[in-house]
């Protein structure tokens, strides 16, 4: 079985009852790489945030289960969740700026959990991060890991959150938009090293983006979202080969071609939008009615 | 190098802001109607005793004259004799300003205590009613002047439930061996705990009366930045690894939502130490702030 297992998961705002996720389904198997895309506002985000507990207080699950190795978070009182979140999972955040408490040396951020949560004594946790930082190809990890959040540039500091993400060896890993706030030409070594480490460590990976290009490089599996509702699950050759849903099918064509930098983006057709809007609506119906 | 550099800076800008005080004081008073020598006379002195006084304190001369008098005098460390209490007006604040020094550093102590529980409990409970009851707390403290404090403090913990002492720095019948008048750290020092419980005792209305509304700007103010701390990255991304509420607010956003608390104790303290008169008056506790007749 998957070790991360999401089974019709709806959520939506507290009090305005505005529905945010439409009985979400997905599953990723260790070893393996599920890309998450949508466009903002899909939801793609709350799903990590919902099976990492750290939803927003206005929003609220009103449906379905997150099985992590067969156990559902949902059911779990906060503290026992928390702590098999924070043993089992990670967090590669979105913008390394502001990840990283800048009062804190970096070598605490990175071990905390390690002492903490999981009883390491602090040596040994010190060398870990060391070799950590090591396999993020940071050059002089020892002068790094006394150095603050400021002193370091952002895509040293995404390295390091990457490495933070591994330290404790979790069976699954939230990767939440992790080069949106980078350059360029650091986005594709950050992404280069995310598949790396992943690769090495055999941990399952859901990969939220927007960004069609770096599923189809990162990524075995994809969910496409719209307004919080799956409308495609498909492994990455097949999908990228002949999208089945008409909305991927849209999204796919709209996704700039560096071959072609001259050809005007298309957008996603008016039809292809009604077309999702009507299945949303008649999901919305379906759980209205029961 | 660039910190010696910065302290020189600041004190050489000290001396400036100091001197333009010292004129600015000494113009108003002596422009302000109210004759010092009248105060000092008798009722039906006669005009010459007048003259012959006014002239005996330089007080015919130009006020640029008087002041460089005074401001030449001050610089050789003679600051003059009171004219009320006809002592040297140095060893008059001397001699009472530990007393106050004592005192303001207590009440912040106490609001740093009192208004960082506050803020702690606010942002622990925020969106409950924990919060509103903070809230609502912080607004009244802050409302109510300290001398109101004052009187309310007397009025439970002196009268109706005399726990603590409401007049006065030490009870006047105990045998001080003191040497400075800070009582409060000399008593510490010669590990004189059956002195200094009563210290305590004499200080706490006082203090707490001046701390209450203090504790409530730093309640809020510290409350306010702990809560814009909370939704902060670094601090989703503890609460990740498996850390509760009381750890991520205590180690993640404490320190970096501090900062303009800090600032604003800084500048309150300044006002605290010059604001203790109406309090050192109500609980008849010495300090240059009760030599005010």
């Amino acid at each position: 079985m998957s070790f991360l297992q999401v089974n019709g998961l709806s959520a939506r705002l507290r009090g305005a009852g505005v529905p945010l996720l439409r009985g979400v389904s997905l599953e990723v198997a260790s070893g393996e790489v599920r890309g998450l895309v949508g466009e903002s506002g899909a939801g793609k985000s709350m799903i990590g945030k919902a099976i990492l507990g750290i939803l927003p207080k206005a929003v609220e699950v009103t449906a379905g289960e997150i099985l992590l190795d067969g156990m559902d978070l949902l059911v779990l009182p906060p503290r026992a969740r928390r702590a098999r979140i924070g043993a089992t999972c990670a967090l590669i955040p979105q913008d390394p700026l502001t990840a990283l408490n800048p009062s804190r040396r970096i070598a605490p951020q990175i071990i905390d959990r390690l002492v903490d949560i999981l009883g390491w004594d602090r040596g040994r946790a010190l060398a870990r991060a060391e070799e950590l930082l090591g396999e993020v190809h940071i050059p002089d990890p020892v002068r790094v890991l006394r150095a603050y959040p400021h002193e370091l540039s952002g895509g040293m500091r995404q390295r390091i959150l990457i490495a933070s993400a591994f330290a404790a060896e979790p069976k699954l890993i939230v990767a939440d938009e992790p080069t949106t706030a980078l350059d360029v030409t650091v986005q594709k070594q950050v992404l280069k090293l995310i598949a790396e480490m992943q690769a090495r460590h055999g941990t399952a990976l859901l990969f939220v983006t927007h960004d069609l290009g770096v599923v189809s490089k990162v990524c075995d599996r994809l969910s496409v979202l719209y307004a919080g509702l799956v409308v495609e699950d498909a492994d990455v050759r097949s999908f990228f080969a002949a999208p089945r849903h008409a909305y991927s099918r849209a999204l796919l064509a709209a996704t700039p071609k560096h071959t072609d930098p001259a050809a005007s983006l298309v957008p996603v057709p008016d039809a292809v939008i009604a077309a999702v809007q009507d299945e949303v609506a008649a999901v919305d119906r379906r759980a209205r009615h029961g | 190098m660039q910190l010696f550099r910065a302290v020189l800076l600041r004190l050489a800008t000290t001396a400036v802001t100091l001197s333009g005080v010292a004129l600015i004081v000494f113009v108003v008073i002596r422009v302000v109607p109210g004759n010092p020598i009248a105060m000092m006379l008798p009722p039906g002195a006669t005009d010459a005793d007048i003259a012959r006084l006014t002239a005996q304190y330089g007080l015919d001369k130009a006020i640029p004259e008087q002041f460089f008098i005074w401001a030449s005098g001050v610089l050789h460390g003679d600051f003059g004799v009171s004219i009320t209490a006809r002592q040297p007006v140095l060893d008059l604040v001397l001699g009472r300003l530990p007393a106050t020094l004592e005192l303001s550093i207590m009440a912040l102590v106490i609001a740093c205590v009192l208004g960082g529980a506050a803020a702690l409990t606010g942002t622990r409970g925020r969106g409950t009613g924990a919060e509103a009851a903070i809230d609502i707390a912080n607004g009244v403290a802050l409302s109510i002047p300290d001398f109101l404090w004052g009187l309310v403090l007397v009025l439970l913990f002196g009268v109706l439930m005399p726990v603590f002492h409401i007049s006065g720095r030490v009870t006047p019948s105990l045998d001080l061996p003191f040497v400075t008048n800070f009582y409060l750290f000399e008593s510490v020092a010669r590990l004189r705990f059956d002195l200094w419980a009563d210290i305590v005792s004499h200080m706490f209305l006082p203090a707490l009366a001046l701390a209450i509304p203090l504790a409530a700007i730093i309640g809020q103010l510290l409350k306010q930045s702990l809560k814009e701390t909370m939704h902060l990255d670094y601090v989703t991304l503890a609460r990740t690894k498996g850390y509760g509420e009381n750890h991520v607010i205590l180690r993640e956003a404490l320190r970096n939502a501090v900062l303009p608390t800090l600032t604003l104790v800084g500048v309150q303290f300044t006002f605290l130490i010059g604001g203790t008169v109406i309090i050192e008056r109500l609980f008849s506790y010495e300090g240059p702030g009760e030599h005010g007749d």
